[in-house]
């Protein structure tokens, strides 16, 4: 089938062992997302052909790796994006760039989309830094020259292996928009590793959940951010959905940017987006109250209307995790297992879901639709 | 004087030819040793350095069989190469390799797998990076094998002896002089060309310092 990935690896490196089958759209960001050691890098690699473990892959129909054939790494139309930059210490940025650029008519990609020099360079704001030795570069510049070499050997598909890890909270704040105007303008596919469900859940339109080198589920990333049952492999603080919102106007006196969020109103600290503008906005379960009435005389602005979807408790825990439908959309709230006794909460029920403003910053709203 | 300038020249001659061909030779090799999965690599690691422990004269004495007229080499021309420059290279190159082999090999492992998967994923094959990524990469130790071969072959003494003999113009280089003049006691003469090798040695152990501390100064300054 070709427009996307189909995977099966399987394999064992000393202790650990790969054994995964999943398939990928060759549209938009996947995230391929699971805890430290759950075989994602691995994944990765041998998507690229960096290294080789039993199996199969074909990406737009072509097979990449069957039962005997193995297309070595440097055939592959792939851009890899290492963890740690990975430019080459002997040439200069430009020198980098120029590698890549020099060598990208060479493979077999036909159909991947142009990529234009000075475009990618003014993208990425490397300008600047192009007569520079890669040791004189800070790590966030770094990774964006890493990227721009990528991306200027002209790849069917980008392969990103956490290119935000190494890097400072400071750094990963500089680098994020440029990776999101990237995967936004560009027609590029790309494959993210990564095990931050905030960056997951800011850049990524698709998932590929991996546990202990299985892929044991994948879908949307607004589906697999609702999936209850999917909890435990995230950090539990860090649970989220995805919700899209339209910017309706700014209030300069309060400091805050309104935005209507399934037909009701929703209120932000004030964020640089322009009115009309749909954004994502990323809200955790911790940061969810429910209430039985509409609440009044109380400090939290966001008040949304619905009713509850789904709820589930882990044994032994001391809260249940509840979904709530807002006029079609879901958030997710955590409660505790008493606050769901008093309230007699049950599916079905109508609730008000209570969202405290404060809760939004920067990490949390992407200019970007839910895919 | 003009007889001393003779195995001068000999010599930077015989280096000179010894170190290209040197290079030419232990890159590859160097480069297989550094990659190569195989165990009995180092096997073959170790022929190469035994030129290091072995007397010059046992490694002069199975040249001079290899290379004398009833030995492989006769079948190259008729009546081998031994006495004659062509066989002072063969020579040479032996006796030299290891000090070529080992930097580059060092070099090639310092810095890993890590550059050439970048420039695998670049598009670039095989070829490619060794070119244009491994043998940048690998410069100083390159420069360091290049001086410590063409240095060690300036120095040979017992190899020559051996396999060349004392043949002005063709195989009678400096040290061969040195150890005729000192024969022959003409001490001037032997004093020159001793002094000269002594300055000669002082620059190049200061030009393999200087080289291998040039990358550590790069990082510094950056």
């Amino acid at each position: 089938m070709s427009g996307q990935i189909d995977a099966a690896f399987e394999g064992a490196l000393g202790d650990f062992r790969l054994d995964t089958t999943f398939t990928a759209a060759m549209s938009g960001v996947t995230a391929l997302f699971g805890p430290s050691g759950s075989g994602k890098t691995t994944v990765l690699r041998c998507i690229a052909g960096l290294t080789r473990m039993q199996g199969r892959l074909s990406v737009n129909g072509r097979e990449w790796q069957g039962a005997e054939a193995f297309m070595p790494a440097h055939q592959r139309p792939v851009g890899y994006v290492f963890q740690d930059a990975n430019l080459f210490p002997h040439l200069t940025v430009a020198g980098n760039l120029n590698f890549a650029a020099k060598r990208s008519g060479k493979r077999a990609n036909g159909d991947s989309p142009a990529i234009d020099f000075d475009e990618t360079v003014s993208l990425l704001g490397l300008g600047p830094l192009m007569q520079r030795m890669p040791a004189a570069l800070s790590g966030g510049e770094r990774q964006r020259v890493a990227i721009g070499r990528a991306l200027l050997s002209r790849p069917q598909v980008l392969l990103m292996d956490e290119p935000l890890s190494g890097l400072d909270q400071a750094a990963k704040a500089d680098i994020l928009p440029y990776l999101e105007r990237l995967t936004d303008t560009l027609a590029i596919p790309v494959l993210y590793v990564s095990h931050d469900i905030g960056e997951v859940a800011r850049l990524a339109d698709h998932m590929v959940l991996l546990n202990s080198g299985r892929a044991v589920a994948s879908g949307t990333i607004g589906d697999m951010l609702e999936r209850l049952d999917l909890g435990l492999l995230v950090e539990p603080f860090e649970e989220s959905v995805l919700a899209t919102a339209e910017v309706t106007g700014h209030d300069p006196k309060y400091r805050l940017t309104r935005l209507t969020c399934c037909g009701q109103p929703l209120t932000i600290p004030e964020a640089d987006l322009g009115i009309g503008e749909t954004v994502r906005l990323r809200i955790r379960a911790r940061d969810v109250a429910l209430a039985t009435k509409r609440p009044e005389g109380i400090s939290i602005r966001n008040i949304l209307e619905g009713h509850i979807a789904e709820i589930s408790a882990a044994p032994g825990a001391a809260h249940a995790e509840t979904l709530v439908d807002i006029n079609g959309a879901r958030l997710r709230a955590r409660i505790t297992l008493e606050a769901l006794a008093d309230l007699e909460l049950t599916v079905g029920a109508p609730v008000f879901a209570l969202v405290k403003s404060v809760t939004f910053d920067g990490r949390s709203i992407a200019q970007k639709q839910t895919g | 004087m003009d007889d001393i300038w003779q195995p001068i020249w000999l010599s930077i001659r015989l280096a000179t030819v010894t170190t290209a061909f040197l290079l030419v030779l232990g890159a590859p090799l160097a480069w297989w040793l550094a990659r190569s999965p195989r165990r009995w690599k180092e096997a073959v690691a170790a022929i190469v350095a035994m030129p290091l422990v072995l007397p010059p004269t046992v490694l002069g004495f199975y040249l001079l069989l290899a290379l004398g007229p009833d030995g492989p080499a006769q079948y190259l021309n008729g009546h081998g190469l031994a006495f004659t420059f062509e066989g002072l290279v063969i020579g040479s190159i032996i006796y030299s390799l290891p000090f070529v082999v080992q930097p580059i090999r060092n070099a090639f492992e310092a810095f890993g797998e890590k550059p050439l998967e970048a420039a695998a994923t670049l598009g670039a094959g095989p070829w490619d990076r060794f070119w244009h990524v491994a043998l940048p990469l690998a410069r100083p130790g390159i420069l360091t094998g290049a001086v410590l071969g063409f240095a060690h072959t300036i120095g040979e003494f017992g190899v020559v002896l051996m396999i060349g003999g004392d043949i002005p113009g063709e195989t009678r280089v400096l040290s061969i002089a040195i150890y005729d003049y000192v024969e022959t006691l003409q001490w001037r003469k032997a004093h020159l060309l001793a002094g000269g090798m002594v300055a000669f040695a002082f620059i190049v152990v200061l030009a393999v310092l200087l080289l291998n501390r040039r990358p550590a100064r790069q990082v510094a300054s950056a």
